[in-house]
């Protein structure tokens, strides 16, 4: 496929907005059962929900260089019994609007009881943040099946997908909650940075298993089912145009096959060998600088992750575009 | 399965290659209800634009032993679409009446989604109207009650000088269609991802007879037609000497 650098940001920049939260409202969990002692200011939570309801903003507008009619994009809210795309137009709203609530309601103090269960108590405060956490995973998993439920696109149709997409957003979430607390919260970088190097380890298992899996994939369509000749030597003599078509222009990324290696290994280093080597560091010493720049690497190496998630796809119409004359 | 399904069948052993279907169909549709099909450079080095349909050619084995196919290519009507439900906005849709599929351009929010769901590449934007478009089965001339009965067919059904192109329900037995998937051989492509296209094709057909060597000579000979008959020696006395006139 050709990768869009619409949707490659609206999906990074969507993801890192998603793990903000979620990192956000994990500080708040563990405090809730007293597993955190430090408690963050008010003021944390509602800067850390404007990130990421800035990062979800930014790829709103990213989607929208997507359509060519974007005037339009208000009727793609129809389909969503059966289409995740409309699907994923309902709950990223959805969820930029729990993201405001959450923030709003630690600046307007809404902390006070509402349910008191033993030593527990819970608030206002914690229901948004529940709600929102569901959104946000509903979220991602709407994201990731518009590609994952495309069973002809071999290297997407797997649960994979779904995780990858799921833990890579929550790991440069988690990044950025970790950066973001150097200069809001201290206290809490320890506790974020932690995580954030959990999560990143387990995305990368997971990012390596898909990888090892579409190394191993037989494509299903031959030309042969193609044009449905039964013969091993069929060879395109023309296309039946000479100068390109949306065929040729949308579904080849028509670069090389080194380039592509190499984006794999640039990838595979900046979204996970040098975060987990600048969050090590900067947690161990104080250099709390290494810390921002783990985030900047790994946003920049996700940009080059999800280029070739896209460019590796080989859709099987390009069965059909094998030879222009 | 009793509903109507429009379809075409392609005959792969007659097509020449022409390019007639082609150019016809851009004719019809591109001054049709549904607007202009733009071109980008269309006498320049790199043309190109939009078409809902495309003659490929292809070399099937290798020399001596080759043949060429041609092969057009357009929407094939799938019976099971999986274009339809991904489409976010609905523009895209499966008309109950007669199973063709179209997409409606008032709706379309031009997010190729659905090109991306086509696993044949039947679906091409309009660059300039930046909406999806494909063959419609000439949806505003089949129904046309102002042509002439024998021209409400697809413009590529009429424009076919060899006759590779037949259109007709699909669900219908009795259909010439139906009758020519049925005794030819008709085949669906990618039949691996369950998407029924409903338009099928007609293989290459050889025309062979296969003569065994006992059958260059007569097995039974009833009548001794070709048996060796007995030579009368040379003092037998002949016909003249033993008849007389």
């Amino acid at each position: 496929m050709h990768p869009a650098f619409s949707v490659i940001f609206l999906t990074t920049l969507i993801g890192t907005g998603q793990g903000l939260f979620l990192a956000l409202y994990t500080g708040q969990v563990y405090a809730f059962f007293h597993l955190l002692s430090e408690q963050a200011s008010k003021g944390f939570y509602l800067g850390g929900s404007l990130i990421a309801l800035s990062l979800l903003i930014a790829g709103l507008i990213a989607s929208f260089f997507h359509l060519g009619h974007p005037e339009r994009a208000w009727r793609s809210a129809a389909k969503w019994r059966t289409s995740w795309l409309s699907r994923e137009v309902l709950a990223l709203p959805a969820f930029m609007g729990m993201v405001l609530l959450y923030g709003a309601a630690h600046w307007l103090d809404w902390n006070q009881p509402l349910v008191t269960i033993g030593t527990l108590t819970l608030s206002a405060t914690m229901v948004f943040g529940a709600l929102g956490t569901v959104l946000c995973f509903v979220l991602f998993v709407c994201t990731a099946m518009i590609y994952a439920c495309l069973k002809f696109l071999q290297e997407w149709h797997s649960p994979l997908t779904v995780i990858n997409y799921l833990l890579l957003g929550s790991a440069s979430g988690f990044t950025l909650a970790t950066a973001y607390s150097v200069y809001a919260a201290p206290e809490l970088m320890g506790f974020y940075g932690k995580w954030a190097i959990i999560i990143t380890l387990l995305a990368m298992v997971t990012r390596v298993a898909s990888l090892m899996r579409n190394c191993k994939l037989k494509p299903k369509s031959t030309l042969q089912s193609a044009i449905g000749v039964r013969h091993n030597k069929i060879v395109q003599q023309a296309q039946g145009f000479m100068g390109g078509s949306f065929n040729t222009r949308e579904f080849f990324h028509g670069k090389s096959k080194i380039l592509l290696r190499s984006v794999k290994w640039v990838f595979l280093i900046t979204v996970f060998v040098l975060p987990l080597l600048l969050l090590a560091g900067g947690l161990s010493t104080s250099v709390t600088v290494l810390l921002s720049a783990a985030f900047l690497v790994q946003y920049a190496g996700l940009l080059a992750e999800r280029w070739f998630f896209f460019a590796q796809a080989n859709h099987p119409q390009n069965l059909y575009y094998q030879a222009i004359s | 399965m009793e509903m109507t399904q429009l379809a075409l069948v392609i005959d792969l052993n007659v097509c020449v290659g022409c390019h007639a279907c082609v150019t016809s169909c851009k004719e019809w549709n591109t001054s049709g209800q549904a607007g202009s099909m733009s071109d980008d450079r269309p006498y320049g080095a790199d043309p190109t634009g939009t078409f809902f349909n495309r003659v490929q050619t292809y070399e099937i084995g290798a020399f001596p032993n080759t043949e060429t196919l041609h092969f057009p290519k357009s929407c094939l009507h799938c019976e099971d679409p999986p274009c339809v439900p991904v489409c976010p906005t609905g523009a895209s849709y499966k008309r109950k009446e007669d199973g063709i599929v179209l997409v409606d351009y008032d709706k379309c929010i031009g997010c190729k989604y659905c090109s991306w769901a086509c696993p044949y590449g039947a679906r091409e934007i309009d660059e300039h109207q930046k909406v999806m478009k494909k063959c419609t089965l000439c949806v505003d001339r089949i129904y046309d009650q102002n042509l002439p009965e024998a021209e409400r067919k697809p413009a590529c059904v009429l424009a076919c000088p060899t006759s590779a192109r037949l259109f007709g329900d699909v669900h219908d037995p009795e259909s010439v269609v139906s009758a020519a998937i049925r005794e030819n051989g008709g085949y669906q492509l990618m039949p691996e991802w369950a998407t029924k296209p409903a338009s099928h094709y007609l293989p290459r057909r050889k025309t062979r007879i296969k003569i065994h060597a006992d059958e260059l000579s007569r097995a039974d000979n009833p009548l001794k037609k070709e048996r060796q008959l007995p030579q009368p020696g040379k003092s037998e006395p002949s016909l003249d000497d033993v008849t007389s006139w």
